[in-house]
């Protein structure tokens, strides 16, 4: 059994005196792209940010590469090579587009180059003088998933990046996105956008009241659409 | 019979006999100090606005009293009307306009407005420049009937006002006014949703504390017989933040206790010259690092936690 | 108390004009470099280092103690002084600020308040508050025809625009200053990408420390070097702050040397406001821009 590149186990997490994670369970295989799945307030974003490191209170377990990392700050467990691309985009006003794709350092090597990145989003070349901000949200999107392709992090936590955007603009996404699986980039992918989701996982996972009730693999989908469906209470 | 009325009337008898085993003086400016400290505080504890330049409030009602009865030869009841006017007039320009930023701002442009005071106290002929305001003359209160040169007589006279002033503090912070205040300190953007013109409360706020300063500085006037630099001074501003802190913000007691010990300090320490500011700042320091509620603060959650044990 | 004398120039020799002008610019450059460390610390921590004032008269001190105890040239101290104070800034940080960062920005007031008050007590219960000279390095001037120029103080003009400039060009033009702006911005985040946000705290503190400490060096053949020649300097540079607000690194420098100047007229035209005309213009610029000159409302 290969030792997974992610492995969960019993995550509680607290914002404040607000106890949001009870014991999430889950794992992620090396180039695996996993989705976690669930409704409004489950507990999603709070699990990608505890693997972080940047809520307010861990415990349990979170080992990436076998190395445990709660207890750890943010900033160490980004140079074992995680990146995070959170839900609110986090782009830089006062940064320009280029100094936001140079700002997150190299952490390992193997990451894209300026070059490539820009191959991948040539929209953002053209800007790349402009404020951060001045960006539409589909280019402020493509912006927060770009710069962290150049630390050189082999796991990608992405938080809802297609939130908000135009038909046209989710589907650039979800090519990008399946352009990165091949190239060897392990992605934990949080969705509301279920449909989304499922054209790019190999397995997701449903999380309700910060727990982990459910598993379900691409190919059992089709057959669990009613169960999923429940969940998500569409 | 509570603790705390118990409290308060061991606290009284003690403050009527006091000038019997203490120097009237030395208790008269405490209790001055123990008004401005408690004026500054509700402006800080209960308002959540911390000016840094109270001084102003308090030294130009100090000039104004020793101007009004020396120069102008008017009775102390009219010096000290004279002190909480202008206090309070004072309050209104300078807090109309610190009022418009929060925080850090509003404290750096009330040291601001505080210095330009500082400044303008130098140059202008009526405070007497670098001498200040000497020989204040003590007339008589009452139309004559109260003679006040007596300082044991004065005492009930400071002890009055200073009672006054803090019923004063004690009204408002009970009072549909204080509660509100209370609401916007503790979220703004939620009282001003509720429909409650933040401004308008804070700057309110703001002219009372001004005014008590006042009263506070012009009764000082009346006491020491003087009026000085020194009382518009940064330094100043800085010491009744200390006394308020060492108290403890946000109590009613805690700027009392402050003020006496900072008093007593300073009578102690006179003979240590500029030494005495590195204490003071040595006190902020350690009070901001491990003590930020204060005396009166510390034991009254000290005192709670116990009982919540038992 | 005569009036105005601006429209009337004949009234005032050419001398004075352009004296007290070249005084206002001196004395910009100073709010100028200060209230840019003021704002550089301000942004990054929080903090309002009222421990400022005292940290440049640190600079001052250290210039005249190195020449005095150990024969160290000016020179060498616009080197030494600010790194000294600099790291003095850094174990402060460690030690104090960095513990109360989670508490209301006014505790850091109030701690950087005591740390001066301290700082300045010892200064002066040392050295008492009367000022000791130190030697101009650049002795002489040029007779410009309107005015004589001291080569020392037009030195310092430059040098400090030349400081200011390259402060400017460190924080909007580098990666290093990339991570500052960012990190001023949203510090988890930047955090979260492998950055090392508290040591850029730090060491973000100890620069603009060290900031103040190279203006006092500089101030120190000026003025004499006192206990007290920071207190009074740092609650004008608070209003020089208000006033330009503290959201953009060239308009602190603008306002800074701005002011100067307009403190420089003052004192020609009509003496006795000089002292408060920063705090008249802050009044105004309340009323009419309260997030300041070149703020953004925080």
């Amino acid at each position: 059994m290969v030792e997974p590149l992610l492995k969960v186990a019993g995550l509680q997490a607290w914002y404040g005196e607000s106890h949001i994670l009870h014991g999430v369970d889950f794992e992620i295989g090396r180039g695996e792209l996993v989705t976690l799945l669930g409704r409004n307030g489950a507990g999603k974003t709070t699990t990608l940010r505890s693997i972080m490191g940047i809520v307010g209170k861990r415990r349990g377990s979170v080992t990436f590469e076998g190395r445990e990392t709660v207890g750890h700050p943010s900033n160490q467990i980004a140079r074992l090579g995680i990146a995070y691309c959170p839900e609110e985009r986090g782009i830089f006003s006062s940064l320009s587009v280029e100094e936001n794709l140079l700002l997150p350092p190299v952490v390992k090597p193997g990451g894209l180059s300026l070059e490539d990145i820009y191959r991948l989003f040539p929209n953002l070349e053209e800007r790349r003088r402009s404020q951060g901000t001045k960006l539409s949200g589909g280019e402020q999107q493509m912006l927060a998933i770009g710069r962290i392709l150049r630390t050189g992090a082999s796991l990608l936590l992405l938080d809802e990046p297609t939130e908000g955007l135009a038909p046209v603009i989710v589907q650039r996404i979800g090519e990008i996105i399946r352009q990165l699986k091949e190239r060897g980039f392990t992605i934990l992918l949080v969705e509301q956008n279920f449909h989304f989701a499922a054209t790019v996982a190999d397995r997701h996972y449903v999380v309700e009241d910060g727990r982990v009730i459910d598993m379900v693999t691409a190919a059992d989908v089709k057959q669990s659409l009613g169960k999923l469906q429940a969940y998500l209470g569409v | 019979m509570t603790a705390r009325n118990i409290s308060l009337f061991v606290a009284l008898v003690l403050a009527l006999i006091a000038p019997f085993v203490a120097y009237p003086v030395f208790l008269m400016t405490a209790l001055c100090f123990a008004l401005f400290a408690g004026a500054f505080n509700l402006l800080l504890g209960y308002a959540g606005l911390m000016s840094f330049g109270h001084a102003m409030f308090f030294g130009m009602a100090a000039y104004f009293f020793g101007h009004v009865v020396k120069a102008w030869g008017l009775p102390p009841e009219v010096g000290l009307l004279a002190g909480v006017l202008g206090g309070a007039a004072l309050g209104l320009v300078t807090g109309a306009l610190a009022i418009r930023r929060q925080g850090i701002y509003f404290a750096m442009i009330t040291l601001a407005f505080a210095q330009m005071i500082y400044f303008l106290c130098v140059q202008m002929p009526f405070t007497g420049g670098e001498d200040g305001l000497q020989g204040i003359p003590r007339r008589a209160l009452l139309g004559g009937l109260l003679p006040i040169t007596n300082d044991f007589t004065l005492y009930y006279v400071v002890l009055a006002i200073f009672l006054f002033g803090y019923g004063c503090i004690y009204r408002f912070i009970h009072s549909p006014f204080g509660q509100v205040l209370k609401a916007i300190r503790d979220n703004e953007q939620r009282a001003v949703s509720l429909g409650y013109e933040a401004d308008r409360y804070k700057l309110l706020a703001f002219v009372l504390s001004a005014a008590l300063s006042g009263l506070a500085g012009a009764t000082k006037a009346m006491v020491l017989q003087f009026a000085t630099l020194t009382d518009v001074s940064a330094g100043l501003s800085g010491e009744v933040v200390l006394m308020a802190l060492v108290g403890g913000l946000g109590t009613l007691s805690g700027p009392i206790v402050g003020a006496y010990i900072i008093i007593t300090m300073q009578n102690y320490l006179a003979g240590f010259g500029e030494f005495v500011l590195v204490i003071q700042g040595a006190i902020f320091v350690v009070i901001v690092m491990a003590f930020r509620k204060g005396l009166v603060g510390e034991i009254s959650a000290w005192w709670k936690a116990r009982k919540h044990k038992a | 108390m005569s009036g105005f004398h601006c429209y009337d120039i004949f009234a005032i020799p050419m001398q004075a004009w352009f004296g007290q002008l070249l005084l206002g610019l001196i004395n910009g450059a100073f709010y100028a470099m200060l209230s840019l460390g003021l704002a550089v610390i301000f942004g990054m921590l929080n903090v309002i280092n009222f421990a400022h004032g005292a940290q440049y008269m640190m600079g001052a001190f250290a210039a005249w103690l190195l020449l005095g105890i150990l024969d160290v040239p000016f020179w060498a101290s616009l080197v030494l002084a600010p790194i000294i104070v600099g790291l003095f800034g850094v174990v402060l940080e460690r030690l104090l600020l960095k513990r109360i960062y989670h508490l209301d920005h006014l505790y850091g007031f109030l701690l950087t308040f005591g740390l001066a008050l301290v700082i300045e007590g010892l200064f002066q219960w040392k050295w008492g508050s009367s000022g000791a000279p130190y030697p101009s390095p650049i002795a002489g001037g040029w007779n410009l025809g309107f005015m004589y120029l001291p080569k020392y103080r037009g030195f310092v003009v430059v040098a400090a625009l030349a400081i200011c400039l390259a402060t400017w060009f460190a924080i909007e033009r580098t990666r290093l200053g990339a991570y500052l702006r960012a990190a001023t911005e949203n510090p988890t985040l930047v955090r979260a990408f492998g950055i090392n946000v508290p040591r850029l705290i730090t060491i973000t503190y100890g620069v603009g420390v060290g900031l103040a400490a190279l203006a006092g060096v500089l101030a120190a053949p000026i003025q004499q070097v006192s206990a007290l020649m920071g207190t009074n300097l740092v609650l004008v540079v608070f209003a020089v702050v208000v006033i330009g607000g503290m959201g953009s690194i060239m308009g602190s420098i603008v306002t800074g040397f701005s002011l100067g100047l307009v403190e420089g007229l003052t004192k020609v035209c009509y003496p006795p406001g000089s002292n408060t005309v920063i705090f008249v213009v802050m009044a105004l610029v309340l009323l009419v821009k309260p997030a300041g000159l070149f703020g953004q409302t925080k």
